[in-house]
């Protein structure tokens, strides 16, 4: 709003830069729909006639996985960290259930896998909150150690080859009437239970507060410990869940599966505005962000280009928007 | 004398800025003549800083323009208005501090050879130019910073606040470096919130208030009580009023003291610091630069453990091992260093609400409603600007020091500690800290006040205490507690010992007195000099 009233006296307060740039400034929301719907025009323009809503739905499916290791991201980063252990603790997760499927059953899997990764989360946060690791090191070391130990565990048990529970492969890669993803079930109330999290509770604030200014959080009485702890548990959970998606989407049990999904996961949240040095941003860009890398991606795909220029057009472009959202919404 | 008005160094006219929805500058002008020390002056958020920027090419205005001999000028960048003559030193050392002071030169191109010059000028030619930045103590920055702004020989020099950090006798070094540029064909525009130094070194004053030029005055004998007339807009409102009231406040005496301290002591730097506090009292400390107040207030709010002593709250003994547990027995700290206690990316309402959540039983969901009503009483009762409270980095720094106290007054006040609460604001808004302080007291709460500046020790206070060394060395009454009386305690002098502050205050009119003969030597040779 105030990006409006600043441009009131202005003759023309539409056509000015400033006034833009206060409107992005004051509802980044706006600059990350218009992208999006940019993207998908140009996805449309140069194969006529592929959106659809088969294809919505399988943007869809490709971005709930992705939007949820982002809100990992997002929630690491609001505090000024970054949760680099959400591929391994997610290739893990799903393994593990997947090597439970065929003996033990899939529910003794869930909980298994759950418990694994709230343990992992556990440490890290004792890392991070209290011996006071830089959690870019401390969630890098931890994914190596997690993949030591589901490597472990994969010598131990040997998987059969089906070894995806199937209701993991209907969640995943179904969708209702072939349009609505079955993922959406988990991917919603999630998705509602971080954006309330972060905007109408008391962790909430102390999240965007801790990754504002520390010291001031401590001052005002806030133990960071405390919320360092849930939060690396919270995120690291969340990757589980995403890691049970991600098995079921791809019907793949593997303990690298969900690597090559942790730089998007990050490019998502930058993208979708949340600031790498904290105290700024929230889950609901992240979600924008995510469904743009999945159009460009579909984009590129679509564009029938070999696979290594794909990969370079896809960071060039990652680059490039977030630089140019930077600027766009940063402070004049 | 028509000369003057045409030949101008410096003009800035209309000039306007705004923020979001704060209106930084409207239409400010200032014009600087050659030879001149020109004075910048206004109470905070009135938009030097702004002013300022914008002339230095770091800020761009949304309207206005800027001649320079003259010309007309667009400066994009500092660099750019270095080149062409117009050079600042900010308020913050502006060196690397992981680079040695001769890195740092090379950086700006300054040449060695005037630096050196300008260094010795300045009472400093034995700095060692291999010394790392961070290792220089930060006086001695603020004079490399303007020894080096003075090498390249500028146009125009803005100072900003440069003697805030200094002590007395670098103070008077720069005062005289500054002097002694009058009068020839270079300009200085300088800002400082010490009317003597205004009146010892600066020709003429602009004065602004609420982003307009409200007024140009000479400075003369006497000019101090115009400027300050335009600063505010309207009659200081009486002070006295306030010190009345603390005299006049009725003391609980002989109850349990609110706060009590015995043998605190902390390292090298604090010693058996004993004193009490009653409810209803405030209690001044008073001490010179890094004498162990720091690290008594860090003890008090929980932020550092003591290693001997005895704390006890209403008479029961306590220990902090965090600030948490301070604010849970009722002490609360207001910090000097705002960047220290604010969310500078977050709204008023989440800075103010901020701990009212930290504890684990309120992280569920928050009562909008009551936190809003908490968050508006305390706006209101503080008088905060909140109109661009959607990030507190827009506020002005008055505004922002009033978030930091409202964070705390919204729950309700026991025991406040105020470390230096009112450095660098405006008279206005300190004015209303003090009576906010009086308020608290005179509902039960005990506060502890350390300042900086004296004369406010008998305003609000009840009593001080003085430290020197970590001890205190002194406790005196708000009736004795006159500015000589607690200097003198500070020093830790005997009370017919020469006073430190009259041989600064010599010296200040030894420069007053050269610069004055400097003025009229100038008006005998025909240079251009202030028409009154």
């Amino acid at each position: 709003m105030s990006g409006l009233a600043s441009a009131s006296g202005a003759p023309n307060p539409w056509l000015t830069a400033a006034a833009w740039r206060g409107l992005f400034r004051d509802r980044p929301m706006i600059p990350l729909l218009g992208l999006l719907a940019v993207l998908v025009v140009i996805s449309d323009l140069v194969r006529p006639g592929i959106v659809s809503p088969e294809w919505v739905s399988v943007i869809l499916r490709a971005a709930v996985l992705l939007a949820i290791l982002a809100g990992c991201q997002t929630l690491t980063m609001l505090t000024g960290g970054i949760d680099l252990s959400v591929g391994a603790v997610a290739s893990m997760s799903g393994f593990v259930v997947a090597s439970f499927a065929a003996g033990a059953g899939t529910p003794t899997g869930i909980v298994v896998a759950l418990v694994a990764a709230a343990l992992a989360g556990f440490v890290t946060g004792i890392g991070v909150g209290v011996f006071r690791v830089h959690p870019l090191i401390m969630t890098l070391g931890m994914s190596f150690v997690i993949l030591g130990l589901a490597n472990v565990w994969q010598l131990q048990s040997v998987v059969t080859s089906t070894g995806v529970p199937p209701a993991f492969r209907w969640l995943g890669s179904q969708a209702f009437a072939d349009v609505v993803p079955f993922s959406l079930l988990v991917f919603l109330p999630v998705a509602g239970l971080i954006l309330v999290a972060l905007k109408l509770t008391g962790y909430g604030r102390l999240l965007y507060a801790i990754g504002d200014n520390p010291v001031a959080a401590r001052l005002s009485g806030a133990r960071s410990w405390q919320v360092l702890v849930v939060l690396y548990v919270v995120s690291a959970l969340l990757a589980a869940v995403a890691g049970f998606l991600y098995s079921g989407y791809t019907n793949v049990a593997s303990v690298t599966l969900v690597d090559s999904a942790v730089l998007p996961s990050v490019a998502a949240a930058v993208i979708g505005g949340t600031s790498i040095l904290g105290g700024r941003g929230g889950y609901g860009g992240t979600i924008v962000g995510t469904l743009i890398l999945t159009v460009i991606s579909s984009l590129l795909s679509s564009l029938g280009y070999p696979e290594a220029v794909r990969q370079i057009l896809f960071g060039t472009i990652i680059v490039a928007v977030a630089a140019a959202y930077t600027r766009v919404t940063g402070e004049a | 004398m028509t000369l003057i008005t045409t030949d101008l160094l410096l003009e800035a006219t209309g000039i306007s800025k705004t923020y979001g929805a704060v209106v930084a500058l409207r239409s400010a002008s200032l014009a600087v003549r050659p030879g001149e020390v020109h004075a910048l002056m206004g109470a905070n958020g009135a938009g030097k800083s702004t002013l300022l920027k914008i002339l230095t090419g770091a800020v761009r205005p949304d309207e206005g323009t800027i001649t320079v001999r003259g010309r007309q000028r667009t400066v994009h960048s500092p660099a750019e208005a270095r080149r062409g003559g117009i050079v600042s030193v900010y308020q913050e050392p502006a060196l690397i501090p992981d680079l040695d002071i001769r890195s740092n030169l090379r950086l700006t191109e300054t040449p060695v050879e005037p630096f050196r010059h300008w260094l010795g000028e300045l009472g400093m030619e034995d700095l060692d130019l291999s010394s790392m930045a961070r290792r220089v103590p930060l006086a001695s920055l603020r004079i490399i910073d303007l020894a080096r702004a003075l090498a390249i020989e500028p146009d125009v020099l803005m100072l900003d606040e440069i003697t805030a950090a200094l002590p007395a006798n670098l103070t008077e070094r720069v005062l005289e470096v500054v002097g002694r540029q009058r009068g020839g064909d270079r300009s200085v525009i300088f800002i400082s919130h010490r009317m003597i130094e205004i009146a010892a070194v600066c020709d003429r004053a602009t004065v602004l208030r609420e982003g307009k030029t409200v007024g140009v005055v000479d400075v003369t004998q006497g000019s101090e009580e115009r400027i300050v007339e335009l600063m505010l807009g309207q009659i200081v409102e009486d002070m006295a009023a306030i010190a009345e009231r603390t005299a006049g406040s009725p003391k609980a005496s002989g109850s349990t003291p609110r706060l009590t301290a015995r043998g605190l002591s902390s390292g090298t730097k604090l010693h058996d610091v004993s004193f009490d506090i009653q409810p209803g009292e405030v209690l001044g400390v008073v001490a010179l630069e890094g004498q162990g107040q720091d690290e008594l207030f860090d003890i008090l709010a929980g932020s550092e453990r003591p290693a001997g002593g005895e704390l006890l709250v209403d008479g029961s003994p306590v220990s902090f091992r965090h600030p948490a547990d301070a604010i849970r027995a009722g002490l609360v700290y207001v910090a000097a260093d705002r960047a220290e206690a604010l969310l500078m990316q977050r709204s008023v309402r989440e800075n103010i609400a901020l701990p009212l959540t930290t504890r684990i039983r309120h992280w569920g969901l928050i009562d909008l409603a009551a936190e809003g009503h908490t968050v508006q009483a305390a706006v209101a009762r503080l008088q905060i600007d909140a109109r661009a409270g959607g990030e507190v980095r827009r506020l002005s720094g008055g505004n922002q020091q009033k978030v930091t106290i409202a964070r705390w007054v919204a729950g309700g006040v026991h025991t406040m500690l105020c470390f230096d609460p009112t450095r660098g604001i405006d008279i206005r808004t300190k004015q209303q800290i003090y009576l906010l302080l009086r308020d608290l007291a005179e509902a039960g709460a005990a506060v502890l006040l350390y300042t900086s500046e004296l004369k406010e020790v008998q305003l609000v206070c009840d009593r001080a205490i003085v430290i020197f060394g970590g001890r205190v060395v002194a406790e005196i009454g708000v009736a004795d507690a006159d500015e000589p009386a607690l200097l003198r305690a500070a020093y830790n002098l005997r009370v017919d010992a020469p006073m430190p502050e009259d041989v600064a205050g010599e010296a200040v009119a030894g420069v007053v007195a050269a610069a004055q003969e400097s003025t009229d030597a100038g008006a005998e040779r025909g240079l251009p000099v202030s028409d009154g």
